[in-house]
């Protein structure tokens, strides 16, 4: 059995390592992505101040509080004082105000924040509000930070789903799928070593992009190596197997091609890659949630821009397993090696 | 010799037809067993029935005498009509990648030296000629050293010399003792190859036994071909057992000597006479009334 497996995975490591042209669309497209979005938001900072307001649940309106009125800042409410802190620490805020006791009102700005610094002597003008300083600091997030573990999942995303499903689909298509089947390989032994080449290549490919572009752009990592690297992995293999998923029964390239653009484009927008999904219909963001991409990108995130650890995700780590299973379990159930 | 696979009934029913309905033959150890039909005739599908790739709706398909089971995999070799190779290997990597998947088989020095595939190992597969090909998936059926091998159309598309070549691998192939199933729709083929043939149509067996003695049984008389120019002056006198085909006429006769005489007493020349036996394509056409790659 093992054998067999072995013979599958070596086979098809080579016809991906040989196929230059779809290795190398499969590098350079990251790379260029974050390069791209690098230099183009590198250049200046948006003018805007924001400024974070936690007021208890009360709408920010009924405050009646003359700092709230200033023009040119943006001021929107924080849920909790523990994210919103956070987000003064890595500049994704420039202050923090917290008002859900009027007669104690807190803030907190990151001391190396020259926007912070501005926000402050703005607000030391208010004469009839005396609020307590607190501080923070911690090193800012770029745009391009933020957008990292999303360029790279979404490349991992359109390997895994069109590089397993497409190439699966077009082995049925061509009778290969049929002749492996007058051997004794079994479906499951296929399947396995489609699942073990793809990953290996697609993490290999990922941490040399990561690698890469980390040297040029020097990313913000505060988590552990260790547990980016397991949810990447669980990340990846989800998404296998839906590719999985998705080529099980289908023989036809142009059917296959259109189930995985329908399963890729909303994982491409609603799984959080450009943009985050904060300040969405809670209903988009619970649709999100069932979307592995979604699952890897909250994880990923967590882990390089709030330095969560294994326990911290343990949920998402949970959701892509089991999605993993499921898709797996389903796919090697529903599995036809040739056309009717 | 006995039976090494034994057909009962089979029926495979697909939506809008019957594609083989209720045959039943069996195959010998050590002989080579050929199919042959037009397009549509159900040997592809019967075929791949045995070869367990396709469920029967009816009847059952034994290999030495028990319901096909996981050894069969491992003791048979099968080429299909058409198959598609892993892309980017090499000659030896696929033969590499087909090896593994058996628990014993044959050293792929002696299977490249079998099939004629020694210049060509560390080709890429893409890169072969048809007849290459061919042979490459001749040895992927041989790489496990099956006792019985499925031939599914082997020389389809070939020129004649690598038509040729292929039948003298088959020759080689069955001087090792293994038993050869080979469908086909190339009378020649199944001629110099088979030392049995069922001949199929529609779905069902029109007839069975060895080419020559089916041949003698439904045969006794040969053909006469002249070109239709040298036959004008005795149209109208020989009228029966006559057909044109194409520029020549074909004369059917039991006594070649008597009809050659009538030929020769109208003064009709025989430079361009040619004598040939009845063949397997004459019998489909006998048994049918249809020209076998119709």
């Amino acid at each position: 059995m093992i054998q067999r497996f072995l013979a599958v995975l070596r086979a098809r490591n080579l016809e991906f390592l040989r196929d230059r042209s779809t290795l190398g669309w499969n590098i350079a497209l990251p790379v260029f992505i974050v390069l791209g979005m690098w230099l183009l938001f590198s250049g200046g900072e948006k003018p805007l101040f924001k400024v974070a307001v936690f007021s208890g649940g009360a709408p920010l309106i009924s405050l009646h509080n003359d700092f709230l009125e200033t023009h040119f800042i943006q001021f929107y409410s924080a849920p909790d004082i523990q994210s919103a802190v956070r987000k003064v620490e890595h500049d994704q805020s420039d202050m923090l105000l917290d008002l859900h006791d009027p007669t104690h009102p807190h803030y907190w700005v990151n001391e190396s924040s020259p926007k912070g610094y501005i926000l402050e002597k703005i607000l030391s003008g208010e004469k009839d509000v005396h609020y307590t300083r607190e501080s923070v600091s911690g090193r800012a997030i770029r745009y391009v930070d933020w957008l990292v573990p999303g360029v790279l999942g979404m490349n991992m995303m359109f390997s895994c789903l069109f590089g397993v499903g497409y190439v699966i689909v077009r082995y049925r298509k061509n009778g290969f799928l049929k002749r492996l089947n007058a051997t004794p390989l079994k479906a499951v032994e296929f399947i396995a070593a489609q699942v073990a080449s793809r990953l290996i290549l697609i993490m290999l490919i990922t941490i040399a992009v990561f690698i890469g572009t980390d040297l040029l752009v020097g990313f913000y990592m505060s988590g552990s190596y260790l547990a980016l690297l397991l949810v990447a992995i669980l990340g990846a293999t989800s998404m296998i197997s839906l590719g999985l998923l998705i080529a099980a029964r289908v023989a036809s390239e142009e059917l296959a091609g259109g189930l995985l653009n329908l399963l890729s484009w909303p994982m491409m927008f609603l799984s959080g890659v450009w943009f985050s999904l904060e300040g969405t219909p809670p209903w988009l963001q619970h649709a999100a949630a069932i979307l592995p991409l979604t699952q890897l990108l909250e994880g990923a995130r967590a882990v390089m821009l709030d330095g969560a650890g294994v326990v911290q995700i343990l949920p998402n780590l949970l959701a892509l397993a089991g999605m993993t299973i499921l898709f797996l379990a389903v796919g090697a159930l529903g599995f036809k090696w040739k056309n009717d | 010799m006995p039976d090494i696979i034994e057909v009962s009934h089979l029926v495979k029913h697909y939506p809008a037809v019957k594609a083989v309905d209720d045959i039943s033959f069996s195959v010998r150890q050590g002989e080579c067993f050929g199919m042959l039909g037009p397009n549509g005739a159900g040997k592809t599908t019967t075929v791949e029935i045995m070869e367990g790739i396709t469920s029967a709706t009816h009847g059952t398909v034994h290999y030495q005498g028990e319901p096909m089971g996981p050894r069969f995999r491992s003791e048979v070799g099968i080429q299909f009509q058409s198959t598609a190779l892993q892309d980017f290997l090499t000659v030896r990597e696929t033969l590499h990648l087909f090896r593994n998947f058996y628990p014993r088989g044959m050293l792929l020095e002696e299977l490249a030296k079998l099939c004629a595939l020694e210049d060509y190992l560390d080709r890429d597969a893409r890169k072969l000629s048809g007849g290459q090909r061919q042979r490459l998936l001749l040895a992927l059926a041989l790489v496990n050293d099956p006792v019985l091998l499925f031939l599914d159309e082997p020389t389809t598309g070939l020129d004649p010399q690598a038509r040729h070549n292929f039948w003298g691998l088959i020759r080689d192939v069955k001087a090792r003792g293994k038993t050869v199933i080979l469908t086909t729709h190339y009378m020649e083929e199944a001629y110099l190859l088979c030392d049995r043939i069922i001949i199929m149509d529609h779905g069902r067996i029109i007839a069975e036994g060895r080419p020559a003695s089916l041949m003698a049984h439904h045969f006794q008389d040969a053909v006469l071909q002249l070109p239709q120019e040298d036959f004008r002056p005795v149209r109208d006198v020989i009228t029966e057992n006559t057909k044109p085909v194409g520029e020549y006429v074909e004369i059917t006769t039991s006594d070649i000597n008597a009809s050659i005489a009538l030929l020769l007493s109208h003064g009709v020349s025989l430079a361009h006479l040619q004598i040939r036996a009845r063949t397997l394509e004459d019998l489909f056409l006998e048994l049918t009334g249809r020209e076998l790659r119709a």
